[in-house]
C-alpha cells in the first residue's frame, strides 16, 4: 500500500532491485522516479543514437566480412611518419586521448555545476569544447591525408573498395556529433557563465526554469560521443 | 501552517535528492586515469602487433571496460534507479541479434562471391 501511494518523496522507501523496476513501471505515474524529464529524454535520444551507430558498425562488419579482397591494414593506413619512422596509428591514439580528456573535464564540469561554482563550471566546459574542436581538427587532418593518398568512397590504393565508404560514413557521422556537441557546449557554457542556472532564468525554447541539471544532460551527450569513439576505435582502427 | 512547513521541508529534501549525482572529484580523476591506462593498453595491442584471437579478445576486453566505466561513472548510470538502467541498457543488446543475422548473411555473400567469381571480385 505504502509503495503505491508515495509519489514525490521518500526515495529511501522505494523498493530496490527487480521489485523496484516492477514498482516503478507499474506505478501509473512517471516510470523514471529519480531522473527528470530532460534527463530521461536525453537518455532515450542516446538510445536511438546507439542504434544508428550500431547499424553503421554492423554495415561495416558485413562489408568487411563479405569481400574476397583483402581489407587495408588500418595500422599502416593511419600511420604517421615521425622522426624518420612510421609510427602506427599514432594520430588515432592522440585523438583518443584528447577525447577521453574532454570527457574527464566534462565530468568535472558537471560536478562543479552541482556545487554551484559558476566560474569553474564554465571554464571546464570551455576547455571541453576546445578539446572537442581539437579532435575535429585532427579528424579533418586525417581526412585530408587520406584523400590526398587517393582514398575515395569507391576505391583506395590498398585493397577492398568498401574501406573508403565505411571510413567516411562512420568517422564523418561521429565527427558531426562532436561538432554539434561543441556548439551545444558553447551554448550551455554561455548560460552557466551568465548565471542563468543561479537565477533560474527560463530557457529560450522550453520556457522551463534553468537548472544546473542542464550541465549534466549536456554531459550525457558528450560522454556518449566519447563512448561511440571507444567502439569505433576498437572495431574500425584496431580490429 | 505546520503542514506547509512540513511540506516545504519535504520539498527541500526532494530538491536535495535531485541535485544528487554529487560525487567526490577523486572518483572522477581515478576513472579518468583508468581510461587513459586502458586506452594506452589497447593502443599497445596494435603497437606490439599482437594478432589473431588474443588481439580480438584484448580489444573487446579493453573496449568493454572503457565503455562500462564511462557509462557507470561519467554518465552516472551506477546511481540511477534500476528501471532507467534496464530501459536504456537492455535494448542495445538486441543489436547483437542483428550482428548474428548479418554474420550469417555475410558468410553467405562471400560464399557466393567466391563460388561465382573465383577469388577476385
Amino acid at each position: 500500500m505504502a509503495q503505491t501511494i508515495e509519489t514525490h518523496d521518500g526515495a529511501d522507501l522505494r523498493p530496490a532491485g527487480l521489485r523496484g523496476v516492477a514498482a516503478d513501471f507499474s506505478s501509473d505515474q512517471r516510470a523514471f522516479k529519480t531522473a527528470s524529464w530532460g534527463k530521461a529524454m536525453m537518455w532515450i535520444f542516446l538510445l536511438s543514437d546507439t542504434f544508428v551507430f550500431g547499424c553503421f558498425l554492423i554495415a561495416y562488419m558485413t562489408a568487411r566480412m563479405s569481400t574476397p579482397v583483402p581489407w587495408p591494414n588500418p595500422s599502416e593506413v593511419f600511420a604517421l611518419h615521425i622522426g624518420g619512422q612510421d609510427v602506427p596509428l599514432i594520430l588515432i591514439a592522440i585523438m583518443t586521448f584528447v577525447l577521453i580528456s574532454s570527457s574527464g573535464t566534462m565530468a568535472m564540469a558537471v560536478n562543479f555545476g552541482y556545487r554551484r561554482d559558476r566560474r569553474t563550471t564554465a571554464i571546464l566546459m570551455l576547455l571541453t569544447a576546445v578539446l572537442g574542436a581539437c579532435f575535429v581538427g585532427m579528424q579533418a587532418f586525417e581526412w585530408t591525408k587520406l584523400i590526398t593518398e587517393g582514398v575515395r568512397p569507391w576505391e583506395n590504393p590498398w585493397g577492398a573498395a568498401q574501406f573508403g565508404s565505411t571510413f567516411f560514413m562512420i568517422t564523418g557521422f561521429h565527427g558531426t556529433h562532436v561538432t554539434i556537441g561543441v556548439i551545444f557546449l558553447l551554448i550551455v557554457a554561455r548560460k552557466v557563465w551568465r548565471g542563468d542556472f543561479d537565477v533560474e532564468r527560463r530557457g529560450f525554447f522550453t520556457s522551463r526554469k534553468g537548472r544546473y541539471e542542464a550541465v549534466e544532460i549536456m554531459g550525457l551527450y558528450w560522454h556518449f560521443v566519447d563512448l561511440v569513439w571507444v567502439f569505433i576505435f576498437a572495431f574500425f582502427y584496431l580490429w | 501552517m505546520s503542514e506547509t512547513t512540513a511540506h516545504a521541508q519535504s520539498q527541500t529534501a526532494h530538491a536535495q535528492a535531485h541535485t544528487g549525482q554529487q560525487h567526490p572529484i577523486r572518483l572522477y580523476l581515478f576513472v579518468w586515469g583508468l581510461l587513459f591506462v586502458l586506452s594506452a593498453a589497447s593502443y599497445m595491442v596494435d603497437y606490439l602487433g599482437i594478432q589473431s584471437y588474443l588481439r580480438w579478445t584484448l580489444i573487446l576486453l579493453f573496449m568493454m571496460l572503457k565503455a562500462g566505466l564511462i557509462v557507470a561513472v561519467f554518465m552516472h548510470m551506477a546511481w540511477e534507479r534500476l528501471a532507467l538502467v534496464y530501459a536504456i541498457l537492455l535494448p542495445p543488446l538486441l543489436v547483437l541479434v542483428f550482428v548474428a543475422l548479418m554474420v550469417s548473411e555475410a558468410d553467405y555473400t562471400i560464399f557466393t562471391r567466391v563460388a561465382f567469381f573465383g577469388a577476385g571480385p
